[in-house]
């Protein structure tokens, strides 16, 4: 029987089994970040013991620094401690560490595969759970606990049951004004949020394999939403174009010889997946959430389902059966591991060029990392921006978590297009409607709900 | 370093009958910033635990003294969203060993075990069970048997097993770690290094 392209990757890195069926998995790479590694460096040092593969650690700050005035010290001391912790440890323990301010930082999940470190074959955790991202390229990538990458940190292994698998194949050609993210909202909308959970997705088909590898990215990024460990997409000539000359890949004929190798990495024609769906692109529309988690997603212009779950609804301040469409928004936040690539910045800038943020709307314009930011810059989008009323802020993970002080008040709508709409998340008392680059677009420049497609003729 | 050992107890429980309850309501992000694992408990579940003013939500079960224990039952996707491993500190901390459900979240539910802190999952029908005989009876008892793998009812003596991986069972009998146990297989873990090229 063939075999599925998780099967191929996951094998090849499984250095033994245990009873029972747990694998010890070998790493490639680990990503850092300041919130969840602090625990397990202390556990390390309990231990005495060292970072076994300290070149295969790669850390930055993102989750809890401001996105304005990076230049100067972070206000918030407990932030500023693990900060400070993280880059304490890192020299102590020989970690490559991109601090704020460093050409290279960003939100972990931007700069991996923007670098160069996330490559296709590659077996990628952090402890965090949307570094799913990195499965656009072909990579078996998922999130773990600080417990995990404490035995990360220790051994370069770690224990893991193998996940299911589950092929989700989107058939088709996406309609105008509909983007990856609207894709990814459809799924969780169909599948449910726990309708992953226990299995590592794989997306294929045309409407998937038409997308850029930042569409990809948007897409893997949110298999976490509905319950899977992780998401991945075969690579292929977008994924190898993307990655050649990034600074981390090898370079020149040692490149091609990777590509190579990277051209065996598919699910075989005849592998059984454990869960199969498939998907038309053309009934998918422009999405918005209107509830408290992924899953409770519609087409932007459509009713509240009126089976839809009353504790969600009397929190968001809706109700069964109603539209969406024209409730006022106090906040749109874009940004975020992801819509905070460039691509993502660029739909939202040619949207709103030439209008005007509309009064009352506080918007927060947030690059994924300082290459996006720079890029944004280089391209003129923050003119762009500052002449409809926007500000192009610094890279960080900002609202989407509210760790920082980009906090939505009590009560506020904010439209983003973040990953997670749960009671709280942007800061307490907040409501969050998901969508992506242009459902935030419009609602920026409306003040309201809208749809894109109507409000900019596309 | 070891975790404690996890024996066979019996106690109250604590209902929480709410479906997807995400790692953002076990734990707000904000609670997040400490670098030590201590504390956690005091926030947990803060947010619904809490109003605005910093006053207690009477009505919340935790805040509800009819109900104690060191079991939480709650309804299923348990845990769901953030992999933030402060969700399983937070309520170890707080004092409770299990969590039952009829459904876990894949990150969460390693993490709890890493932390000696046991998913116990059942079917819809046992976990609606469970939530009747604790609103027939606050103070109704529960005993769990990991050894056996059995939840039990203490009143009527309705019981249900529950699945755990073989490796993650020995680990809470004995108290063992992971990190240890990864460390003590270095050799083969450099070999598979080496082999790869």
């Amino acid at each position: 029987m063939g075999r599925t392209l998780l099967d191929k990757i996951w094998d090849a890195h499984t250095v033994r089994t245990e009873e029972g069926g747990r694998c010890v998995l070998y790493i490639d790479r680990q990503y850092i970040h300041e919130v969840t590694s602090p625990v397990a460096f202390a556990g390390l040092e309990r231990r005495g013991l060292p970072v076994a593969r300290p070149a295969r650690i790669t850390a930055t700050v993102d989750h809890n620094i401001p996105t304005v005035d990076q230049h100067l010290p972070i206000a918030e001391p407990e932030s500023r401690r693990q900060v400070e912790t993280l880059a304490a440890n890192c020299a102590r323990y020989g970690v490559e560490y991109f601090g704020m301010g460093d050409p290279n930082q960003g939100i972990v999940h931007i700069i991996g595969p923007e670098q160069g470190f996330t490559q296709p074959g590659m077996t990628i955790v952090c402890g965090d759970s949307h570094t799913s991202t990195h499965g656009a390229l072909g990579a078996v990538a998922f999130g773990v606990g600080t417990s995990e990458v404490e035995m990360v940190l220790a051994s370069q292994c770690i224990l893991q049951t193998k996940p299911r698998t589950m092929r989700i194949t989107v058939d088709g050609t996406l309609r105008q004004g509909v983007e990856a993210k609207d894709l990814i909202l459809y799924i969780i909308s169909r599948i449910g949020a726990s309708g992953g959970t226990g299995h590592f997705i794989e997306f294929a088909g045309e409407a998937i394999r038409s997308l850029s590898m930042e569409g990809r990215m948007t897409v893997c990024n949110m298999s976490i939403e509905c319950g899977a460990r992780g998401g991945m997409v075969a690579p292929d000539e977008t994924t190898f174009a993307y990655l050649r000359g990034r600074a981390r890949v090898p370079q020149g004929a040692a490149f091609d010889a990777a590509v190579a190798r990277w051209r065996e990495l598919y699910s075989d024609a005849d592998a059984v997946f454990d869960r199969e769906y498939r998907f038309d692109a053309a009934d998918i529309a422009p999405m918005i959430t209107y509830g408290t988690n992924p899953g409770a997603g519609m087409a932007v212009d459509a009713a509240i389902p009126e089976d839809a779950d009353r504790k969600a609804l009397d929190y968001m301040g809706f109700s069964a059966g109603e539209r969406l469409l024209g409730k006022p928004v106090d906040y749109v936040f874009v940004g975020s591991c992801t819509n905070g690539r460039i691509e993502d910045l660029r739909r939202f800038v040619h949207l709103v060029e030439g209008r005007h943020r509309a009064e009352g709307v506080t918007a927060w314009i947030v690059p994924g990392s300082k290459a996006v930011e720079a890029a944004a810059r280089a391209e003129g989008l923050d003119r762009i921006l500052a002449a409809a009323g926007f500000e192009l802020r610094q890279p960080g993970c900002s609202a989407c978590l509210a760790m920082n002080a980009d906090k939505i008040p009590a009560g506020k709508y904010c439209l983003s297009t973040s990953n997670r709409n749960f009671e709280g998340r942007q800061g307490p008392g907040a409501r969050t409607m998901l969508c992506g680059a242009a459902v935030a677009a419009a609602a920026a420049v409306c003040g309201h709900v809208a749809d894109p497609r109507e409000v900019f003729g596309m | 370093m070891a975790i404690p050992k996890f024996e066979t107890f019996t106690s109250g429980a604590v209902p929480l009958e709410v479906e997807n309850i995400d790692t953002d309501q076990i734990i707000p992000a904000r609670f997040l910033k400490a670098t030590e694992r201590k504390g956690f408990g005091d926030n947990l579940f803060r947010d619904w635990r809490y109003d605005a003013s910093g006053a207690r939500v009477a009505a919340f079960p935790l805040n509800d003294p009819r109900y104690e224990g060191r079991i939480l039952v709650a309804g299923r996707n348990f845990g769901c969203g953030s992999s933030r491993e402060h969700a399983a500190w937070a309520l170890a901390d707080y004092g409770f060993r299990v969590v039952v459900s009829s459904f876990f979240a894949d990150i969460f539910r390693n993490n709890a075990l890493n932390n000696g802190l046991l998913p116990v999952c059942v079917s819809d029908a046992f976990l609606s069970e469970i939530f009747d005989e604790l609103r027939r009876d606050p103070a109704a008892r529960f005993t769990v048997d990991l050894e056996e793998q059995r939840f039990t009812i203490v009143s009527g003596g309705r019981s249900a097993e529950f699945e755990i991986d073989a490796y993650k069972k020995r680990c809470l009998l004995n108290g063992y770690d992971d990190v240890d146990y990864l460390v003590s297989i270095g050799d083969r873990i450099a070999a598979f290094e080496a082999a790869r090229g």
